[in-house]
Protein backbone atom coordinates (compact mmCIF):
# COMPACT_ATOMS: atom_id res chain seq x y z
CA UNK A 1 0.00 0.00 0.00
CA UNK A 2 1.40 2.96 -1.07
CA UNK A 3 1.04 6.18 1.17
CA UNK A 4 1.92 9.99 -0.16
CA UNK A 5 2.53 11.48 2.44
CA UNK A 6 2.57 15.52 2.45
CA UNK A 7 2.24 17.41 5.34
CA UNK A 8 3.87 18.18 8.20
CA UNK A 9 2.76 19.49 11.94
CA UNK A 10 0.15 22.14 10.80
CA UNK A 11 1.22 25.46 11.72
CA UNK A 12 -0.20 26.70 15.15
CA UNK A 13 -1.70 30.42 15.81
CA UNK A 14 1.88 32.01 16.46
CA UNK A 15 4.21 30.86 13.47
CA UNK A 16 1.78 31.73 10.46
CA UNK A 17 1.97 35.45 9.32
CA UNK A 18 -0.70 35.97 7.70
CA UNK A 19 -0.46 38.78 5.04
CA UNK A 20 -1.46 42.92 6.32
CA UNK A 21 -3.29 44.50 3.99
CA UNK A 22 -2.15 47.65 5.19
CA UNK A 23 1.63 46.82 4.94
CA UNK A 24 3.50 48.28 1.82
CA UNK A 25 5.65 45.17 1.38
CA UNK A 26 9.10 45.31 -0.64
CA UNK A 27 8.36 42.23 -2.57
CA UNK A 28 5.46 40.43 -3.22
CA UNK A 29 5.70 37.20 -5.30
CA UNK A 30 2.86 35.48 -6.49
CA UNK A 31 2.81 31.71 -7.14
CA UNK A 32 3.78 28.91 -5.16
CA UNK A 33 5.93 26.61 -7.03
CA UNK A 34 9.85 25.58 -7.64
CA UNK A 35 10.66 29.64 -8.96
CA UNK A 36 8.44 31.31 -6.23
CA UNK A 37 10.02 28.92 -3.04
CA UNK A 38 13.13 30.21 -4.36
CA UNK A 39 12.69 33.73 -4.82
CA UNK A 40 10.88 33.58 -1.29
CA UNK A 41 14.02 32.24 0.05
CA UNK A 42 16.30 34.49 -1.73
CA UNK A 43 13.95 37.75 -0.84
CA UNK A 44 14.09 36.78 3.41
CA UNK A 45 17.51 35.94 3.33
CA UNK A 46 18.38 39.17 1.80
CA UNK A 47 15.99 40.97 4.42
CA UNK A 48 13.60 42.47 2.64
CA UNK A 49 9.92 42.44 3.75
CA UNK A 50 8.27 39.68 1.36
CA UNK A 51 4.74 38.49 1.22
CA UNK A 52 3.62 35.13 -0.59
CA UNK A 53 0.55 35.04 -2.52
CA UNK A 54 -0.82 31.53 -3.54
CA UNK A 55 -3.11 29.05 -4.78
CA UNK A 56 -1.42 26.54 -3.40
CA UNK A 57 2.66 24.92 -2.84
CA UNK A 58 4.36 22.89 -4.97
CA UNK A 59 2.76 23.70 -8.32
CA UNK A 60 2.94 21.41 -10.75
CA UNK A 61 5.37 19.49 -8.77
CA UNK A 62 2.25 17.95 -6.79
CA UNK A 63 1.31 16.62 -10.22
CA UNK A 64 4.96 14.86 -11.03
CA UNK A 65 5.05 11.56 -9.30
CA UNK A 66 9.53 11.18 -9.68
CA UNK A 67 12.14 13.57 -10.22
CA UNK A 68 15.50 12.39 -10.85
CA UNK A 69 16.97 14.99 -12.70
CA UNK A 70 17.19 18.13 -10.26
CA UNK A 71 20.69 18.24 -8.69
CA UNK A 72 21.67 17.08 -5.36
CA UNK A 73 18.66 13.86 -5.39
CA UNK A 74 19.25 11.04 -8.09
CA UNK A 75 15.51 10.24 -7.34
CA UNK A 76 13.00 12.46 -5.39
CA UNK A 77 9.09 11.69 -5.75
CA UNK A 78 7.22 15.70 -6.95
CA UNK A 79 5.70 15.93 -3.37
CA UNK A 80 8.53 15.25 -1.05
CA UNK A 81 10.84 18.06 -3.36
CA UNK A 82 8.06 19.97 -3.26
CA UNK A 83 7.85 19.59 0.55
CA UNK A 84 11.48 20.15 1.15
CA UNK A 85 11.29 23.47 -1.19
CA UNK A 86 8.11 24.43 1.42
CA UNK A 87 10.14 23.59 4.54
CA UNK A 88 12.86 25.42 3.48
CA UNK A 89 10.66 28.76 3.08
CA UNK A 90 8.62 28.33 6.37
CA UNK A 91 12.01 28.55 8.04
CA UNK A 92 11.61 32.33 7.62
CA UNK A 93 8.93 34.44 8.76
CA UNK A 94 7.24 35.31 5.42
CA UNK A 95 3.76 36.60 5.17
CA UNK A 96 1.82 34.36 3.45
CA UNK A 97 -1.46 34.36 1.80
CA UNK A 98 -2.18 30.58 0.41
CA UNK A 99 -5.46 29.10 -1.28
CA UNK A 100 -5.67 32.47 -2.76
CA UNK A 101 -5.83 33.70 -6.39
CA UNK A 102 -4.31 36.74 -7.70
CA UNK A 103 -6.94 37.81 -10.57
CA UNK A 104 -5.35 41.49 -11.61
CA UNK A 105 -2.42 43.08 -10.60
CA UNK A 106 -1.71 47.17 -11.18
CA UNK A 107 1.00 48.98 -11.84
CA UNK A 108 1.62 52.56 -10.30
CA UNK A 109 3.45 54.11 -7.67
CA UNK A 110 2.74 51.09 -5.42
CA UNK A 111 2.08 48.11 -7.36
CA UNK A 112 -1.57 46.02 -5.93
CA UNK A 113 -2.11 42.46 -6.63
CA UNK A 114 -6.13 42.27 -6.37
CA UNK A 115 -7.57 38.49 -4.83
CA UNK A 116 -10.66 36.34 -5.88
CA UNK A 117 -11.79 37.22 -2.34
CA UNK A 118 -12.06 40.87 -2.75
CA UNK A 119 -8.86 41.90 -0.70
CA UNK A 120 -5.38 43.43 -2.31
CA UNK A 121 -2.35 43.76 -1.06
CA UNK A 122 0.45 46.59 -1.87
CA UNK A 123 3.98 46.21 -2.62
CA UNK A 124 7.05 48.37 -3.98
CA UNK A 125 7.75 45.47 -6.29
CA UNK A 126 6.32 42.51 -7.57
CA UNK A 127 7.71 38.72 -8.73
CA UNK A 128 5.10 36.84 -10.89
CA UNK A 129 5.82 33.16 -10.82
CA UNK A 130 2.20 31.97 -12.21
CA UNK A 131 4.15 29.01 -14.20
CA UNK A 132 1.70 26.55 -16.48
CA UNK A 133 -1.69 24.95 -16.28
CA UNK A 134 -3.71 22.57 -18.39
CA UNK A 135 -4.27 23.74 -21.97
CA UNK A 136 -8.13 23.88 -22.72
CA UNK A 137 -9.16 22.73 -26.15
CA UNK A 138 -11.56 25.73 -26.69
CA UNK A 139 -14.37 23.29 -28.13
CA UNK A 140 -18.12 23.66 -27.80
CA UNK A 141 -19.27 20.96 -24.73
CA UNK A 142 -15.46 21.40 -23.31
CA UNK A 143 -16.53 23.63 -20.51
CA UNK A 144 -20.11 22.52 -19.40
CA UNK A 145 -19.15 18.79 -19.59
CA UNK A 146 -15.62 19.46 -17.21
CA UNK A 147 -16.01 17.00 -14.32
CA UNK A 148 -19.22 15.36 -15.94
CA UNK A 149 -16.86 13.39 -18.34
CA UNK A 150 -14.33 16.08 -19.59
CA UNK A 151 -11.38 15.44 -17.40
CA UNK A 152 -7.95 16.96 -17.13
CA UNK A 153 -6.20 14.76 -14.98
CA UNK A 154 -5.98 10.94 -15.73
CA UNK A 155 -4.12 9.62 -12.27
CA UNK A 156 -6.77 11.50 -10.60
CA UNK A 157 -9.82 9.98 -12.66
CA UNK A 158 -9.11 6.76 -14.74
CA UNK A 159 -10.31 4.69 -11.66
CA UNK A 160 -13.53 6.42 -12.92
CA UNK A 161 -13.81 4.97 -16.12
CA UNK A 162 -13.30 1.51 -15.71
CA UNK A 163 -14.66 -0.72 -18.58
CA UNK A 164 -15.89 2.25 -20.24
CA UNK A 165 -14.87 3.86 -23.67
CA UNK A 166 -12.78 7.02 -23.42
CA UNK A 167 -11.16 9.38 -26.13
CA UNK A 168 -7.69 10.33 -25.34
CA UNK A 169 -6.43 13.80 -27.31
CA UNK A 170 -2.41 14.31 -27.65
CA UNK A 171 -0.02 12.16 -28.52
CA UNK A 172 2.65 13.82 -26.45
CA UNK A 173 4.13 11.92 -23.11
CA UNK A 174 1.32 13.33 -21.24
CA UNK A 175 -1.16 11.66 -23.50
CA UNK A 176 0.42 8.60 -23.84
CA UNK A 177 0.82 8.13 -20.36
CA UNK A 178 -2.58 8.73 -19.35
CA UNK A 179 -3.23 6.35 -22.69
CA UNK A 180 -2.09 3.75 -20.56
CA UNK A 181 -3.32 4.48 -17.41
CA UNK A 182 -6.97 4.27 -19.48
CA UNK A 183 -5.88 1.31 -20.78
CA UNK A 184 -4.89 -1.14 -18.30
CA UNK A 185 -8.65 -0.37 -16.78
CA UNK A 186 -11.18 1.01 -19.81
CA UNK A 187 -12.97 -1.09 -22.03
CA UNK A 188 -11.12 1.07 -25.40
CA UNK A 189 -9.13 3.59 -25.47
CA UNK A 190 -8.98 6.18 -28.65
CA UNK A 191 -5.93 8.28 -29.20
CA UNK A 192 -6.49 11.87 -31.17
CA UNK A 193 -3.46 13.05 -32.50
CA UNK A 194 -3.25 16.12 -35.17
CA UNK A 195 0.10 15.11 -36.08
CA UNK A 196 0.73 12.04 -38.09
CA UNK A 197 3.07 10.77 -35.62
CA UNK A 198 3.16 10.29 -31.90
CA UNK A 199 5.53 12.61 -30.44
CA UNK A 200 6.02 10.45 -27.00
CA UNK A 201 8.87 9.26 -26.30
CA UNK A 202 10.03 5.34 -27.66
CA UNK A 203 9.82 3.58 -24.13
CA UNK A 204 6.35 5.19 -23.73
CA UNK A 205 4.96 4.08 -27.57
CA UNK A 206 6.23 0.71 -27.40
CA UNK A 207 4.55 0.13 -23.74
CA UNK A 208 1.35 1.97 -25.22
CA UNK A 209 1.13 -0.03 -28.41
CA UNK A 210 1.42 -3.27 -25.97
CA UNK A 211 -2.14 -2.90 -25.80
CA UNK A 212 -4.87 -4.48 -27.98
CA UNK A 213 -7.81 -2.37 -26.62
CA UNK A 214 -6.67 0.79 -28.29
CA UNK A 215 -7.27 3.07 -31.41
CA UNK A 216 -5.06 5.44 -33.02
CA UNK A 217 -6.32 8.39 -35.37
CA UNK A 218 -3.69 10.46 -37.00
CA UNK A 219 -4.16 14.44 -38.25
CA UNK A 220 -7.30 14.28 -36.36
CA UNK A 221 -8.66 17.07 -34.52
CA UNK A 222 -11.66 16.59 -31.74
CA UNK A 223 -14.50 19.44 -32.87
CA UNK A 224 -17.17 19.08 -30.74
CA UNK A 225 -18.30 17.20 -27.47
CA UNK A 226 -21.46 16.16 -26.73
CA UNK A 227 -23.69 15.20 -24.00
CA UNK A 228 -26.74 16.46 -21.84
CA UNK A 229 -25.58 15.27 -18.45
CA UNK A 230 -22.68 13.75 -18.89
CA UNK A 231 -20.41 12.61 -21.78
CA UNK A 232 -22.07 10.59 -24.45
CA UNK A 233 -19.96 11.41 -27.87
CA UNK A 234 -16.70 13.01 -29.34
CA UNK A 235 -16.94 14.43 -32.77
CA UNK A 236 -13.87 14.14 -34.78
CA UNK A 237 -12.68 15.44 -37.91
CA UNK A 238 -10.46 13.91 -40.45
CA UNK A 239 -7.57 16.48 -40.98
CA UNK A 240 -6.84 15.10 -44.79
CA UNK A 241 -10.36 14.20 -46.19
CA UNK A 242 -12.29 16.51 -43.53
CA UNK A 243 -14.95 14.01 -42.70
CA UNK A 244 -16.43 14.20 -39.49
CA UNK A 245 -17.25 11.14 -37.45
CA UNK A 246 -19.07 10.22 -33.84
CA UNK A 247 -17.56 8.58 -31.33
CA UNK A 248 -19.36 6.82 -28.66
CA UNK A 249 -17.79 7.26 -25.17
CA UNK A 250 -18.11 8.30 -21.66
CA UNK A 251 -15.28 10.02 -20.91
CA UNK A 252 -13.00 12.45 -23.08
CA UNK A 253 -9.08 13.02 -21.09
CA UNK A 254 -7.31 16.43 -22.57
CA UNK A 255 -3.35 16.21 -22.64
CA UNK A 256 -2.41 18.48 -25.18
CA UNK A 257 0.07 20.30 -23.28
CA UNK A 258 0.21 23.69 -20.96
CA UNK A 259 -0.70 27.07 -21.07
CA UNK A 260 0.98 29.91 -19.15
CA UNK A 261 -1.36 31.81 -15.95
CA UNK A 262 -1.57 34.96 -17.23
CA UNK A 263 -4.85 36.25 -16.99
CA UNK A 264 -4.24 38.23 -13.79
CA UNK A 265 -1.10 40.65 -15.75
CA UNK A 266 -2.66 40.47 -19.34
CA UNK A 267 -2.95 44.20 -20.77
CA UNK A 268 -0.25 44.82 -18.16
CA UNK A 269 2.48 42.86 -19.25
CA UNK A 270 4.43 42.00 -23.24
CA UNK A 271 3.59 38.72 -23.76
CA UNK A 272 5.30 36.56 -26.47
CA UNK A 273 3.34 34.74 -29.08
CA UNK A 274 3.28 31.66 -26.80
CA UNK A 275 0.99 33.89 -24.26
CA UNK A 276 4.72 33.64 -22.01
CA UNK A 277 5.32 36.87 -20.13
CA UNK A 278 8.80 38.27 -21.87
CA UNK A 279 11.53 38.84 -19.84
CA UNK A 280 15.26 39.83 -20.58
CA UNK A 281 18.31 37.97 -18.53
CA UNK A 282 17.38 39.93 -15.08
CA UNK A 283 13.84 38.75 -15.40
CA UNK A 284 12.75 42.09 -15.86
CA UNK A 285 9.22 42.81 -17.35
CA UNK A 286 8.49 45.19 -19.86
CA UNK A 287 6.95 47.53 -16.23
CA UNK A 288 9.72 48.82 -13.78
CA UNK A 289 9.82 46.90 -10.48
CA UNK A 290 7.77 44.10 -11.82
CA UNK A 291 9.65 40.85 -12.20
CA UNK A 292 8.65 37.18 -13.66
CA UNK A 293 9.98 33.80 -13.06
CA UNK A 294 9.53 30.01 -14.22
CA UNK A 295 7.29 28.12 -16.72
CA UNK A 296 5.35 31.56 -16.65
CA UNK A 297 7.97 33.26 -18.59
CA UNK A 298 9.47 33.30 -22.39
CA UNK A 299 12.84 31.59 -21.03
CA UNK A 300 13.07 28.52 -22.87
CA UNK A 301 12.90 25.07 -21.46
CA UNK A 302 10.32 24.43 -18.68
CA UNK A 303 11.80 22.74 -15.82
CA UNK A 304 12.18 22.52 -11.89
CA UNK A 305 15.77 23.43 -11.96
CA UNK A 306 15.41 26.14 -14.42
CA UNK A 307 12.40 27.41 -12.49
CA UNK A 308 14.09 27.26 -9.59
CA UNK A 309 17.31 29.06 -10.68
CA UNK A 310 15.35 31.89 -12.48
CA UNK A 311 13.48 32.56 -9.12
CA UNK A 312 16.35 33.45 -7.59
CA UNK A 313 17.84 35.73 -10.33
CA UNK A 314 14.31 37.15 -10.33
CA UNK A 315 14.45 37.88 -6.41
CA UNK A 316 18.10 39.20 -6.42
CA UNK A 317 16.64 41.58 -10.01
CA UNK A 318 13.66 42.89 -7.07
CA UNK A 319 15.84 43.56 -4.55
CA UNK A 320 18.23 45.38 -6.36
CA UNK A 321 15.47 47.54 -7.59
CA UNK A 322 13.97 48.24 -4.37
CA UNK A 323 17.46 49.70 -2.50
CA UNK A 324 18.00 51.72 -6.08
CA UNK A 325 14.62 52.86 -5.83
CA UNK A 326 14.79 54.14 -1.99
CA UNK B 1 1.91 -7.89 6.90
CA UNK B 2 3.34 -4.72 8.48
CA UNK B 3 1.17 -1.91 6.51
CA UNK B 4 3.75 1.46 6.77
CA UNK B 5 7.68 1.00 5.62
CA UNK B 6 9.82 2.08 8.19
CA UNK B 7 10.15 6.08 6.43
CA UNK B 8 6.33 6.54 6.27
CA UNK B 9 6.08 5.25 9.80
CA UNK B 10 8.90 7.47 11.37
CA UNK B 11 7.68 9.90 9.49
CA UNK B 12 4.20 10.17 10.70
CA UNK B 13 5.03 8.98 14.26
CA UNK B 14 7.00 12.45 13.78
CA UNK B 15 4.19 14.93 13.11
CA UNK B 16 1.87 12.97 15.38
CA UNK B 17 4.46 14.23 18.49
CA UNK B 18 2.70 17.31 17.53
CA UNK B 19 -0.59 16.03 18.39
CA UNK B 20 -2.72 17.85 21.03
CA UNK B 21 -5.32 16.72 22.72
CA UNK B 22 -6.73 12.74 22.63
CA UNK B 23 -8.67 11.99 19.08
CA UNK B 24 -10.79 8.70 19.69
CA UNK B 25 -11.02 6.34 16.50
CA UNK B 26 -14.52 4.68 15.87
CA UNK B 27 -14.12 2.38 13.23
CA UNK B 28 -17.50 0.54 12.03
CA UNK B 29 -16.72 -2.88 10.28
CA UNK B 30 -18.69 -6.09 10.38
CA UNK B 31 -17.89 -9.57 11.73
CA UNK B 32 -16.80 -10.95 8.82
CA UNK B 33 -14.48 -8.27 7.10
CA UNK B 34 -14.51 -7.08 3.56
CA UNK B 35 -10.62 -7.15 2.01
CA UNK B 36 -10.71 -3.32 2.34
CA UNK B 37 -12.16 -3.67 6.25
CA UNK B 38 -9.56 -5.43 7.26
CA UNK B 39 -7.12 -3.65 5.43
CA UNK B 40 -8.36 -0.57 7.49
CA UNK B 41 -8.56 -2.53 10.74
CA UNK B 42 -4.48 -3.15 10.38
CA UNK B 43 -4.15 0.89 9.06
CA UNK B 44 -5.77 1.80 12.15
CA UNK B 45 -4.35 -0.17 14.47
CA UNK B 46 -0.85 0.29 13.25
CA UNK B 47 -1.90 3.97 13.02
CA UNK B 48 -3.24 4.28 16.78
CA UNK B 49 -0.03 2.68 17.70
CA UNK B 50 1.99 5.24 16.95
CA UNK B 51 1.08 7.45 19.58
CA UNK B 52 -0.54 7.14 23.09
CA UNK B 53 -3.39 10.01 22.63
CA UNK B 54 -4.87 8.49 19.68
CA UNK B 55 -7.95 6.06 20.83
CA UNK B 56 -9.53 3.34 18.80
CA UNK B 57 -12.99 1.51 19.02
CA UNK B 58 -14.62 -1.13 16.82
CA UNK B 59 -18.18 -1.69 16.02
CA UNK B 60 -19.42 -4.28 13.98
CA UNK B 61 -22.00 -2.74 11.97
CA UNK B 62 -24.83 -5.26 12.19
CA UNK B 63 -24.24 -6.22 15.69
CA UNK B 64 -23.88 -2.41 17.34
CA UNK B 65 -27.31 -1.73 15.19
CA UNK B 66 -27.79 1.39 17.78
CA UNK B 67 -24.65 2.58 17.52
CA UNK B 68 -24.67 2.93 13.87
CA UNK B 69 -27.72 4.68 13.82
CA UNK B 70 -26.76 6.99 16.91
CA UNK B 71 -23.76 8.18 14.74
CA UNK B 72 -25.68 7.89 11.25
CA UNK B 73 -23.49 5.57 9.73
CA UNK B 74 -25.34 3.85 6.79
CA UNK B 75 -22.34 2.17 5.03
CA UNK B 76 -19.25 0.35 5.63
CA UNK B 77 -15.93 1.17 6.24
CA UNK B 78 -16.34 4.05 8.01
CA UNK B 79 -14.00 5.81 10.23
CA UNK B 80 -15.02 8.49 12.74
CA UNK B 81 -13.33 11.35 14.51
CA UNK B 82 -14.25 12.12 18.06
CA UNK B 83 -12.92 14.33 20.19
CA UNK B 84 -11.02 14.23 23.64
CA UNK B 85 -14.38 13.78 25.15
CA UNK B 86 -16.23 11.51 22.82
CA UNK B 87 -17.76 14.35 21.26
CA UNK B 88 -18.54 13.65 17.63
CA UNK B 89 -16.57 15.80 15.04
CA UNK B 90 -18.91 15.10 12.31
CA UNK B 91 -15.75 14.31 10.58
CA UNK B 92 -15.97 10.64 8.56
CA UNK B 93 -13.66 8.70 5.85
CA UNK B 94 -15.47 6.24 4.25
CA UNK B 95 -12.72 3.70 2.81
CA UNK B 96 -8.92 3.76 3.93
CA UNK B 97 -7.67 7.00 3.62
CA UNK B 98 -4.20 5.59 2.15
CA UNK B 99 -2.89 7.16 -1.38
CA UNK B 100 -2.81 11.11 -0.70
CA UNK B 101 -5.79 10.79 1.44
CA UNK B 102 -3.22 9.97 4.35
CA UNK B 103 -2.39 13.91 4.48
CA UNK B 104 -6.45 14.45 4.83
CA UNK B 105 -6.29 12.08 7.76
CA UNK B 106 -3.61 13.31 9.64
CA UNK B 107 -4.97 16.67 9.05
CA UNK B 108 -8.09 15.81 10.83
CA UNK B 109 -6.27 14.49 13.61
CA UNK B 110 -4.47 17.34 14.62
CA UNK B 111 -7.12 19.67 14.29
CA UNK B 112 -9.49 17.47 16.69
CA UNK B 113 -6.61 17.45 18.78
CA UNK B 114 -6.68 21.37 18.39
CA UNK B 115 -3.42 21.79 16.02
CA UNK B 116 -4.72 23.97 13.64
CA UNK B 117 -4.21 26.64 11.32
CA UNK B 118 -6.49 29.73 12.60
CA UNK B 119 -9.17 30.60 9.84
CA UNK B 120 -9.55 33.83 8.69
CA UNK B 121 -12.09 35.37 10.10
CA UNK B 122 -14.81 35.94 8.00
CA UNK B 123 -14.35 32.24 7.20
CA UNK B 124 -14.61 31.69 11.14
CA UNK B 125 -17.91 34.06 11.51
CA UNK B 126 -19.92 32.27 8.26
CA UNK B 127 -18.91 28.47 9.63
CA UNK B 128 -21.02 29.48 12.74
CA UNK B 129 -23.33 31.56 11.20
CA UNK B 130 -24.71 27.61 9.48
CA UNK B 131 -27.64 26.65 11.47
CA UNK B 132 -29.34 24.22 9.87
CA UNK B 133 -28.02 20.48 9.10
CA UNK B 134 -25.86 20.32 6.62
CA UNK B 135 -24.31 16.74 4.85
CA UNK B 136 -21.24 17.17 2.90
CA UNK B 137 -19.79 14.48 0.76
CA UNK B 138 -16.42 14.67 -1.05
CA UNK B 139 -16.01 11.71 -3.62
CA UNK B 140 -12.18 10.86 -4.03
CA UNK B 141 -9.60 8.69 -5.74
CA UNK B 142 -6.32 8.00 -3.81
CA UNK B 143 -4.59 9.06 -6.80
CA UNK B 144 -5.80 12.56 -7.15
CA UNK B 145 -3.27 15.47 -5.23
CA UNK B 146 -5.97 17.44 -5.18
CA UNK B 147 -8.31 15.70 -3.26
CA UNK B 148 -7.03 15.68 0.11
CA UNK B 149 -7.40 19.79 0.08
CA UNK B 150 -11.43 18.96 -0.48
CA UNK B 151 -11.57 17.03 1.98
CA UNK B 152 -10.10 19.01 4.75
CA UNK B 153 -11.90 22.15 3.87
CA UNK B 154 -14.95 20.33 4.13
CA UNK B 155 -13.29 18.51 7.66
CA UNK B 156 -12.90 21.48 8.94
CA UNK B 157 -16.29 22.95 8.64
CA UNK B 158 -17.69 20.33 10.04
CA UNK B 159 -15.65 20.29 13.35
CA UNK B 160 -16.09 24.25 13.86
CA UNK B 161 -19.97 23.67 13.68
CA UNK B 162 -21.76 20.58 15.06
CA UNK B 163 -24.81 21.13 12.59
CA UNK B 164 -22.10 19.96 10.19
CA UNK B 165 -21.63 16.29 9.17
CA UNK B 166 -18.41 16.17 6.58
CA UNK B 167 -18.06 12.89 4.25
CA UNK B 168 -14.39 11.30 2.59
CA UNK B 169 -16.25 9.02 0.17
CA UNK B 170 -13.65 6.58 -1.87
CA UNK B 171 -15.12 6.16 -5.36
CA UNK B 172 -13.57 3.06 -6.04
CA UNK B 173 -14.57 1.38 -2.62
CA UNK B 174 -18.44 2.69 -2.75
CA UNK B 175 -18.69 2.33 -6.82
CA UNK B 176 -22.70 2.64 -6.75
CA UNK B 177 -22.59 6.12 -4.66
CA UNK B 178 -20.08 7.05 -7.74
CA UNK B 179 -22.96 6.10 -10.26
CA UNK B 180 -25.47 7.42 -8.45
CA UNK B 181 -24.39 11.02 -7.76
CA UNK B 182 -23.11 11.47 -11.55
CA UNK B 183 -18.80 11.12 -10.14
CA UNK B 184 -16.58 11.06 -13.48
CA UNK B 185 -13.70 13.11 -12.17
CA UNK B 186 -12.10 13.77 -8.56
CA UNK B 187 -12.60 15.74 -5.97
CA UNK B 188 -16.79 16.00 -6.56
CA UNK B 189 -18.13 17.13 -3.36
CA UNK B 190 -22.25 16.95 -2.98
CA UNK B 191 -23.64 19.28 -0.37
CA UNK B 192 -27.15 17.86 1.07
CA UNK B 193 -27.67 15.73 -1.83
CA UNK B 194 -28.59 18.58 -4.10
CA UNK B 195 -25.26 21.02 -4.39
CA UNK B 196 -22.43 19.84 -6.40
CA UNK B 197 -19.18 21.56 -6.60
CA UNK B 198 -16.55 20.03 -9.01
CA UNK B 199 -12.71 20.50 -7.97
CA UNK B 200 -11.17 21.74 -4.79
CA UNK B 201 -12.29 24.94 -4.08
CA UNK B 202 -11.18 27.12 -1.58
CA UNK B 203 -12.64 27.05 2.18
CA UNK B 204 -14.51 29.99 2.28
CA UNK B 205 -16.07 28.99 -1.51
CA UNK B 206 -17.09 25.71 0.09
CA UNK B 207 -18.75 27.36 3.57
CA UNK B 208 -20.47 29.90 1.27
CA UNK B 209 -21.95 27.15 -0.87
CA UNK B 210 -22.50 25.25 2.71
CA UNK B 211 -24.33 27.81 3.84
CA UNK B 212 -26.86 28.35 1.14
CA UNK B 213 -27.84 24.45 0.76
C1 LIG C 1 3.57 15.78 -15.08
C2 LIG C 1 4.78 16.68 -15.04
C3 LIG C 1 6.04 16.12 -14.87
C4 LIG C 1 7.18 16.94 -14.82
N1 LIG C 1 8.41 16.34 -14.61
C5 LIG C 1 9.51 17.13 -14.48
C6 LIG C 1 10.78 16.53 -14.17
O1 LIG C 1 10.91 15.30 -14.01
N2 LIG C 1 11.86 17.37 -14.05
C7 LIG C 1 11.77 18.72 -14.22
O2 LIG C 1 12.77 19.42 -14.07
N3 LIG C 1 10.58 19.31 -14.50
C8 LIG C 1 9.45 18.55 -14.64
N4 LIG C 1 8.24 19.15 -14.93
C9 LIG C 1 8.20 20.62 -15.15
C10 LIG C 1 8.26 21.39 -13.84
O3 LIG C 1 7.30 20.85 -12.93
C11 LIG C 1 8.01 22.87 -14.07
O4 LIG C 1 8.97 23.36 -14.96
C12 LIG C 1 8.08 23.70 -12.78
O5 LIG C 1 7.16 23.23 -11.82
C13 LIG C 1 7.82 25.18 -13.06
O6 LIG C 1 7.81 25.89 -11.86
P1 LIG C 1 7.10 27.30 -11.72
O7 LIG C 1 7.31 27.72 -10.32
O8 LIG C 1 7.56 28.20 -12.80
O9 LIG C 1 5.55 27.06 -12.04
P2 LIG C 1 4.46 26.03 -11.48
O10 LIG C 1 5.09 24.80 -10.95
O11 LIG C 1 3.48 25.88 -12.60
O12 LIG C 1 3.77 26.80 -10.27
C14 LIG C 1 2.88 27.87 -10.46
C15 LIG C 1 2.31 28.29 -9.13
O13 LIG C 1 1.56 29.48 -9.27
C16 LIG C 1 0.31 29.33 -8.64
N5 LIG C 1 -0.63 30.21 -9.35
C17 LIG C 1 -0.99 30.17 -10.66
N6 LIG C 1 -1.85 31.17 -10.96
C18 LIG C 1 -2.02 31.87 -9.81
C19 LIG C 1 -2.78 33.02 -9.46
N7 LIG C 1 -3.54 33.67 -10.37
N8 LIG C 1 -2.73 33.46 -8.18
C20 LIG C 1 -1.98 32.83 -7.25
N9 LIG C 1 -1.24 31.74 -7.52
C21 LIG C 1 -1.25 31.27 -8.78
C22 LIG C 1 -0.01 27.87 -8.76
O14 LIG C 1 -0.95 27.49 -7.78
C23 LIG C 1 1.36 27.27 -8.52
O15 LIG C 1 1.63 27.18 -7.14
C24 LIG C 1 7.08 18.35 -14.98
C25 LIG C 1 5.80 18.91 -15.14
C26 LIG C 1 4.66 18.10 -15.18
C27 LIG C 1 3.29 18.73 -15.34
Amino acid sequence: MEFKLNIGAPDTEDRVLRMDAGVLYDVIIVGGGPAALTAAVYCMRKGVSTGLITMDFGGQLSDTSTVENYMGYSYITGVDLANKFKEQVRQFEIAIADGKKAVAIEDGTEKVVRLDDGSAFRARSLIITTGKSSRKLGVPGEIELTGRGVAYCAICDAPLFAGKRVVVVGGGNSGIESAIDLAKIAEHVTVVQFLPELTADRVLVDAFEAFTNTTTLYEHEVMEIVGTQTVESVKIRNRVTGDVSTHEVQGIFIEIGLDPNTVSVKGLLKLNEFGEIEVDCACRTNRPGIFAAGDVTSVPFKQIIIAAGEGAKAALSACEYILRES
Amino acid sequence: MAIFDDKVRKQIGDILTKLGDRVNLLYFTQEMECGICKDIHEFLNEFASLSDRIGLTTFDFVKDRDKAEHYKIDKIPAILLLDKNDNDTGIRFFGLPGGYEINSFIQGLMEVSGVKEPLSQGAAEMIKKIDRDVHIQVFISLTCPYCPAAVSAAHRIALENPRVRADMVDAGVFPQLAVKYNVSSVPKTIINEKIEIIGAEPIEKLIETAAKA
